[in-house]
C-alpha cells in the first residue's frame, strides 16, 4: 500500500475555515495523481457532525481527536497528537493551510519529524519520480521558487483562496476514526487566558474575495467611510497599506504587504495607494486589480488590470452609484 | 525588558556568513551586551538547519528569553522561532505585539486572524515579534561606537544538510500592461463594464 496524503485541517470555533477545503482538494488532486489514499485530521474540543463532510470534498479518511484541551490552539497540544499520528500512517506528504496557527504548527512539526517543511505555497507539482515539488514566492513576491524535499514526509502549506476547492460530492464519503489521545492539559506549558474578537468584519482579509483598501490618500481615517461603502455593495472587505496603519488610520490586522497579510481576492480594488514594492507582496495573487490614484506616475498603475488617474474622494462615490444600479438589475 | 528590571544580559546570535556582523553591531549600537556569530559559507541553508546551528550553540548558554524577527527579508520563511522551540522543547508564542514578565512567567498578546489572545505561558520560553511590539530604539552615536569595540564571538559548527532544496526560481506571471484611463465621466461607467464583462468580478 504506497504512504497517503495526509492533509492537516483548521476549523474555528466548530466550523471549518474556507482555506480548509482548499486544501483538501489539492490534498485529493495530489492523491490522485500518486494513486494513493487521502486522510485528514480533525483536532476539536466537541463532537463535529462536520468532519465527515470532508469526505464529499475527496478525503478518504477522516481523523478526528477531540478533547477539551483543544479548546484553544496551543502549539503543544496540536504538535504532539499530529506528529504521533504522522509516525502512525506514514504518509508520503503533509498539506496544510498557512494560516497564523498553521504559521506555528508547521514549523514545529517539522523540526519534530526532521523533515522539510515550504510554507505559504502557491502551486504544488509532481516531479517525475513521484515528488512534490512546491512553488512559494520569495523576496517579497518578485520570484516564485520551486522547492523540492530531501525527506519523506515532504510538508507544504497552503495559501488561502489560490487552490480550488472542490464542489461538495455527497455521493462520496470517508470512514471517520476518532483518534485515542495520550495528552493532557498538565503536558501544557502554554495557557490562553484570553481572546478578543478584534473586528466586526466578517471574514478575514485573507479568505476575502473582494477587498477595497486605502493608503496614504485616504488623508484621514473617517475618509473610510467611503471606502466601506463601496465593500459593503460588493460583499467585500476593507484592507490598508501600511502608511495607513502606521498613520494609526486602521489597526494593523487591516494591514496588506509583506509585514501584514497577504491576499488572494478575485477583486483588489486600491485606493490612494501607490505601490510600494511591499505592498504589492501582499496583493501579487489578486486576480484582478483595480487603482484609482491622481498620481499617474504612482508604481501601483504597472501592476493594475484596470486603474483610473484622478482623486478618489470623486471616483469612488461615482463608482459605487454606478455599481449600486448595474447590481440592483 | 532588561531595563525594567534593572538586570539581566542580552546577547545577540546569527547564523551567516562574515557579512552578517553588519547587523550584529547595529544590535550591540541598540543595546545588546553580547553577541555571537555562527559562521557558515554555505550558499543556501534552509530554516532547518538554520534552526540546528542555532541549538547547537543554545543548549550550552543560559535564558529566560529567546526572541525572533518574523520573518527573513529573502525567503519569507517564517519557520526559525518555532523549530528552535521544538528542539529544544520549549514553549513558542509567535506574532507577540506585546509582553510582558510576572513571577517568572511571560503574559504575551498575540495577533491572529481577526482576533488577538492574551497568552500565558512559563519560562525560559521562546517569541516571534510581530510590528507593533515596540519602536526600535535609535542607537546613539556613543552607543554605535562602543559596538565597534565590543568582540563579537565567532562559531565554526558544522551546518547540517538541507531538507529542502530550491531548484528553480521564475519571475511571476508577467501580465499585459493595463487599461488606464483619465478621470471623466464616462471612465467610470467603462470600468465597470470592464469589471462586469471583461474580468468577470462583479
Amino acid at each position: 500500500m504506497s504512504k497517503p496524503v495526509f492533509v492537516i485541517t483548521e476549523q474555528r470555533d466548530g466550523v471549518f475555515i474556507k482555506v480548509t477545503y482548499e486544501v483538501v482538494s489539492e490534498g485529493r488532486r495530489i492523491a490522485d495523481q500518486l494513486q494513493t489514499e487521502l486522510i485528514t485530521i480533525t483536532l476539536c474540543s466537541e463532537v463535529l457532525d462536520i468532519a465527515e463532510q470532508l469526505g464529499n470534498y475527496g478525503a478518504d479518511k477522516v481523523l478526528v481527536a477531540e478533547s477539551d484541551i483543544f479548546i484553544n490552539y496551543t502549539a503543544e497540544g496540536y504538535t504532539k497528537v499530529i506528529t504521533d499520528i504522522v509516525r502512525q500512517i506514514d504518509p508520503v506528504g503533509i498539506l496544510l493551510p498557512a494560516t497564523a496557527i498553521d504559521k506555528d504548527l508547521a514549523p514545529r512539526v517539522a523540526a519534530k519529524l526532521d523533515i522539510g517543511l515550504a510554507t505559504d505555497c502557491i502551486r504544488l507539482l509532481i516531479s517525475e519520480n513521484g515528488k512534490i515539488i512546491a512553488c512559494r514566492p520569495m523576496y517579497a513576491g518578485k520570484i516564485i521558487a520551486d522547492y523540492e524535499f530531501d525527506s519523506i514526509p515532504q510538508m507544504v502549506s497552503l495559501r488561502s483562496n489560490i487552490f480550488f476547492a472542490n464542489e461538495p460530492d455527497p455521493s462520496k464519503s470517508a470512514i471517520v476514526e476518532k483518534i485515542n489521545l495520550t495528552i493532557s492539559s498538565s503536558d501544557l506549558k502554554t495557557v490562553v487566558k484570553k481572546i478578543v474578537t478584534t473586528t466586526a468584519a466578517k471574514m478575514d482579509l485573507t479568505e476575502a474575495d473582494i477587498i477595497v483598501s486605502g493608503g496614504r490618500g485616504m488623508k484621514c481615517p473617517e475618509n473610510y467611510k467611503i471606502l466601506e461603502e463601496l465593500a459593503e455593495l460588493l460583499g467585500g472587505v476593507v484592507g490598508a497599506s501600511r502608511a495607513a496603519v502606521d498613520a494609526g488610520w486602521r489597526p494593523h490586522s487591516d494591514q496588506i504587504g509583506q509585514t501584514g497579510k497577504t491576499v488572494s481576492p478575485k477583486l483588489y480594488i486600491a485606493c490612494g495607494i501607490s505601490g510600494a514594492i511591499q505592498h504589492l507582496a501582499g496583493i501579487r495573487s489578486s486576480k484582478c486589480i483595480v487603482a484609482i490614484n491622481k498620481d499617474a506616475t504612482a508604481p501601483i498603475f504597472e501592476k493594475a488590470d484596470y486603474g483610473i488617474v484622478g482623486d478618489l474622494f470623486e471616483v469612488i462615490p461615482q463608482l459605487t452609484e454606478e455599481l449600486k444600479k448595474v447590481i440592483e438589475k | 525588558m532588561k531595563e525594567n528590571k534593572g538586570k539581566g544580559n542580552v546577547t545577540v546570535l546569527s547564523v551567516g556568513p562574515e557579512r552578517a556582523t553588519e547587523a550584529i553591531r547595529e544590535a550591540l549600537a541598540m543595546g545588546a551586551d553580547e553577541a555571537i556569530l555562527i559562521k557558515t559559507e554555505e550558499d543556501y541553508i534552509d530554516s532547518l538547519a538554520t534552526a540546528k546551528a542555532l541549538v547547537e550553540i543554545l543548549k550550552e548558554m543560559e535564558y529566560d528569553l529567546i526572541l525572533f524577527g518574523k520573518q527573513a527579508v529573502d525567503d519569507d520563511n517564517l519557520q526559525v522561532g518555532p523549530m528552535v522551540a521544538e528542539l529544544l522543547d520549549l514553549p513558542c508564542i509567535t506574532f507577540v505585539t506585546e509582553l510582558s514578565l510576572q513571577d517568572g512567567k511571560a503574559i504575551a498578546k498575540r495577533e491572529i486572524e481577526r482576533k488577538t489572545e492574551i497568552v500565558e505561558t512559563l519560562l525560559p520560553s521562546i517569541f516571534t515579534t510581530e510590528k507593533g511590539l515596540n519602536k526600535p530604539r535609535y542607537p546613539s552615536l556613543s552607543n554605535i561606537m562602543r559596538a565597534e569595540r565590543k568582540t563579537i564571538q565567532r562559531k565554526q559548527i558544522s551546518i547540517y544538510r538541507p531538507k529542502t532544496k530550491i531548484i528553480n526560481m521564475n519571475y511571476p506571471h508577467s501580465q499585459s500592461v493595463g487599461k488606464i484611463m483619465s478621470e471623466c465621466p464616462d471612465a467610470i461607467s467603462e470600468l465597470v463594464k470592464l469589471l462586469r464583462e471583461e474580468a468577470k468580478v462583479i
